[in-house]
């Protein structure tokens, strides 16, 4: 069973619908066992750093032991930024430091949020992106990550930058975009996504 | 690159079950175009970028018809879902992100009580919160008619443009360049640009108004209003700067279907995003 943490953040049943649509069962939970015992894990998040922190603080451990026993785990956007040490968006905030780095505002020269279908630009191979060449997927975002070590760093957008977009480290996965919100080219990273599971 | 997107428009008239899309000039000769999650689900296949949800009747009581709408949707369609008429607490902006749509587009509600803005964007978020600003062109003489007003040079003469509310029944003097501006300080996402000298016309969107706007605040704006043909929504971003163009009756009677427009799009070289 993949099980969507439900910490009280976003959109979670767009996921769900996602995971429905390839069909695949998953569960929206904010129940610890549920959490423990998932094959795969999905952490989503929309909204601000601090807050879906100081919510997520309590299944903080749990993630932690998931990745540890190498279960695959996916972060959604606002999932993905939340691995990392700290953001500017809450700088005294603790992040869970699963990708050392910092989390910091877009610049200005562009829109702001970054929102919109963008192209993927492969960087390197990444089980999630199997099949997936320059598609475009669907971003909404005011910060990007900037990982200590770039090699985590799969595939970018540009934006004025290069956004990391994908990222990919052993059994750890995180988009910046919504794969649930960007068409077949989504559909087709949760396939990927699920066949990581045993 | 962002892609430009291309966002069909649903009008929906839910006094019936599963609601229905309508399109007429002013509730005048209306037509039916059908059911809105068979022609939302038909969009999403066809490879429109988002889709976006109005209840022309505002009400409150048919909200939970529309989160229906929204539920049964997004089941299928995996693009984001913008809903919009009766949205007046940060409340409603929640329960229809629960049913599962990504944004909530406000204008009425938000002219009367501008606060809530403020308020919905930090529970939900500034892309979640859309402004629909529903504008109409006031012509003047001289600057001095309307020295309060952001006064634009159009090529029919000097005008500012006031914003309309309750589905352009009435009319609030106030200046929509300004409201724009003041909407995206209170933490709104995205603005829905409506001319209502060019709504239901065919005759194209205001390009001059679109691009007032888009060039006076720093977050995205749709273009609504007036389109007849592909060549319009070209228009709408070579000339009107918009981040997206939205349309109704050229998708709902297959007049100019969404793979049709992206072709003529791509072909005048404007980054849109294949199916």
């Amino acid at each position: 069973m993949i099980s969507i943490i439900d910490y009280g953040s976003g959109n979670l049943k767009s996921i769900k619908n996602g995971f429905s649509k390839i069909g695949v069962d998953s569960l929206v939970t904010d129940n610890a066992g549920m959490i423990k015992d998932a094959e795969a894990l999905v952490l989503p998040g929309v909204g601000a750093f601090g807050a879906a922190m100081g919510n997520l603080h309590k299944y903080q451990d749990l993630i932690f032991e998931h990745i540890e026993l190498g279960k695959p785990f996916l972060g959604v956007c606002l999932g993905l930024q939340l691995l990392f040490s700290h953001s500017q968006e809450s700088s005294k905030i603790q992040g869970l430091n699963i990708f050392p780095g910092e989390v910091v505002r877009l610049p200005p020269d562009n829109k702001i949020p970054h929102m919109g279908w963008n192209q993927l630009k492969i960087i390197k191979n990444c089980p999630i992106l199997e099949g997936i060449g320059s598609e475009y997927v669907y971003f909404v975002h005011s910060y990007y990550v900037v990982p200590e070590n770039n090699d985590v760093v799969a595939a970018v957008a540009e934006y004025g930058i290069d956004v990391p977009a994908v990222l990919c480290r052993d059994n750890v996965y995180a988009t910046q975009f919504h794969p649930e919100k960007s068409g077949k080219s989504g559909l087709d990273i949760l396939k990927n996504f699920v066949k990581l599971v045993e | 690159m962002l892609a430009k997107r291309i966002i069909p428009c649903l009008d929906c008239d839910l006094q019936v079950p599963h609601g229905r899309v309508v399109k007429g000039v002013e509730f005048k000769q209306i037509r039916y175009a059908g059911e809105p999650v068979d022609l939302a689900t038909k969009y999403y296949q066809e490879g429109a970028d988002e889709i976006v949800f109005l209840d022309i009747t505002a009400s409150h009581e048919r909200r939970e018809t529309m989160a229906d709408v929204i539920r049964a949707t997004t089941e299928n369609v995996f693009v984001p879902i913008c809903v919009g008429g009766g949205i007046r607490k940060p409340l409603d902006y929640v329960n229809m992100l629960k049913a599962g749509a990504d944004k909530c587009s406000t204008n009425t509600a938000a002219i009367h009580n501008p606060d809530l803005i403020n308020e919905a964007s930090k529970i939900v978020g500034s892309q979640a919160c859309v402004i629909g600003i529903d504008a109409k062109r006031r012509y003047i003489e001289e600057e001095s008619e309307a020295s309060d007003k952001i006064i634009v040079e159009t090529k029919k003469g000097l005008a500012w443009f006031d914003c309309s509310i309750y589905g352009g029944r009435e009319f609030t003097g106030i200046d929509a360049v300004a409201w724009a501006m003041e909407c995206e300080d209170r933490g709104a996402g995205e603005i829905l640009l409506t001319s209502m000298d060019r709504d239901g016309t065919k005759d194209g969107y205001d390009l001059e108004l679109t691009r007032t706007i888009s060039e006076s605040v720093d977050i995205p704006v749709i273009a609504s209003g007036g389109v007849g043909n592909p060549q319009h929504i070209l228009e709408a971003f070579t000339l009107g700067k918009a981040d997206a163009a939205l349309a109704a009756s050229i998708f709902h009677f297959n007049e100019f279907p969404v793979p049709q427009v992206k072709a003529f799009l791509k072909e005048n070289g404007v980054v849109v995003r294949a199916k």
